[in-house]
């Protein structure tokens, strides 16, 4: 029970991030270039994530399921690793926070200056853009979730539901709202994504290693109460640090 | 051949990111995990510890970093507000 409440709300959120970033290119090309081309780009993109699904979901299943626990959970811990360092040093003021409205700006200009769309015919241009963003965007959640579903009894269909439910909210958002999800706050959603990738690749990991948790499903618990601790006290740290560098300058300033 | 380093570098982005430390510390933690278990000890505070170092080697570099780019900017904005 708690590993599948975790492992749905792991793809729900993962997948909602994924899809906001493809859905703000979308709209971009969409507004400026019109909405013929862009939507066959998007819509050859989703069947192209299809096929893929297909072909490595059966090919995955076959493997044992300690060599996938193995190898899943190191890619599932490098990749939420990898999501939590870049959350904390946004936090923390180390790195620009991802800005939505800025990014929707800039692929508008950008596909404005690409030359007049032929409204008539195909627009390669918002064909070409609108297929990068959800194929390059809807791999990371292809992979999320054939993963999820390998590692773990029932997985497939739980990340699968958990996928649609994101997908339906952030196309009925996008097609109220036609402008960019600005106010989804995605850093914390990058934080808490980082967090939960994290527990499960270090539970996974372990076990393909050989390891047996004490207290079994229960570790996970453990395992992101500690992750939780020690990543809001690396942004304390690091705010801190910051602030005391910012302050250096002026010292010297004021000193010479 | 500029396709097939787009693709290249796509795959490393996608596997490895922003900081190889960390797919590189993964991999060798899970070895020590391995070798720990295989040996009939408790290995199961292994990983915990070596994600917390490696998540605070890999923070430590991402300071490193945008502090590097931090002074390399305003040393470019001084250079440029001398010349101009």
């Amino acid at each position: 029970m708690t590993r599948s409440a975790f492992l749905f709300l792991t793809a729900f959120l993962a997948c909602g991030v994924e899809m906001v970033e493809a859905l703000t290119i979308v709209l971009a090309v969409g507004v400026t270039r019109g909405w013929r081309s862009t939507l066959l780009g998007a819509g050859a993109a989703t069947l192209a994530l299809v096929v893929l699904i297909g072909a490595l979901g059966p090919a995955i299943s076959s493997v044992p399921i300690d060599t996938l626990r193995l190898a899943v959970g190191a890619l599932l811990l490098i990749f939420g690793l990898q999501w939590l360092r870049k959350a904390i040093l946004r936090a923390s003021g180390y790195k620009p926070l991802r800005d939505e409205a800025a990014a929707f700006e800039r692929e508008r200009a950008e596909a404005g200056e690409a030359g007049p769309a032929d409204r008539r015919s195909i627009d390669w241009y918002s064909f070409t853009v609108s297929f990068k963003g959800v194929f390059l965007e809807g791999v990371e959640v292809a992979f999320i979730v054939i993963s999820f579903g390998a590692a773990q009894h029932n997985g497939v269909a739980t990340a699968a539901a958990a996928a649609a439910v994101a997908l339906v909210i952030v196309l009925a958002a996008g097609v109220l709202v036609r402008a960019p999800l600005s106010r989804v706050p995605e850093n914390t959603l990058k934080f808490v994504v980082g967090l939960l990738l994290s527990t499960f690749g270090t539970f996974w990991a372990a076990e393909g290693a050989g390891v047996s948790w004490p207290g079994e499903d229960a570790a996970l618990l453990a395992i992101l109460g500690l992750l939780l601790a020690a990543s809001l006290t690396a942004v304390r740290l690091l705010r801190h640090e910051r602030g005391l560098r910012a302050l250096a300058p002026a010292r010297k300033g004021g000193a010479a | 051949m500029k396709q097939v380093r787009a693709f290249g570098r796509f795959w490393y982005d996608f596997l490895i990111g922003d900081d190889w430390l960390i797919a590189a510390g993964v991999l060798a933690a899970l070895a020590v995990t391995a070798l720990v278990a295989g040996s009939g000890v408790d290995a199961w505070w292994v990983m915990p510890l070596a994600v917390l170092a490696l998540l605070a080697g890999s923070l430590r570099r991402g300071v490193r970093e945008s502090s590097r780019e931090h002074a390399g900017a305003t040393r470019a904005s001084g250079t440029s507000g001398e010349t101009s």
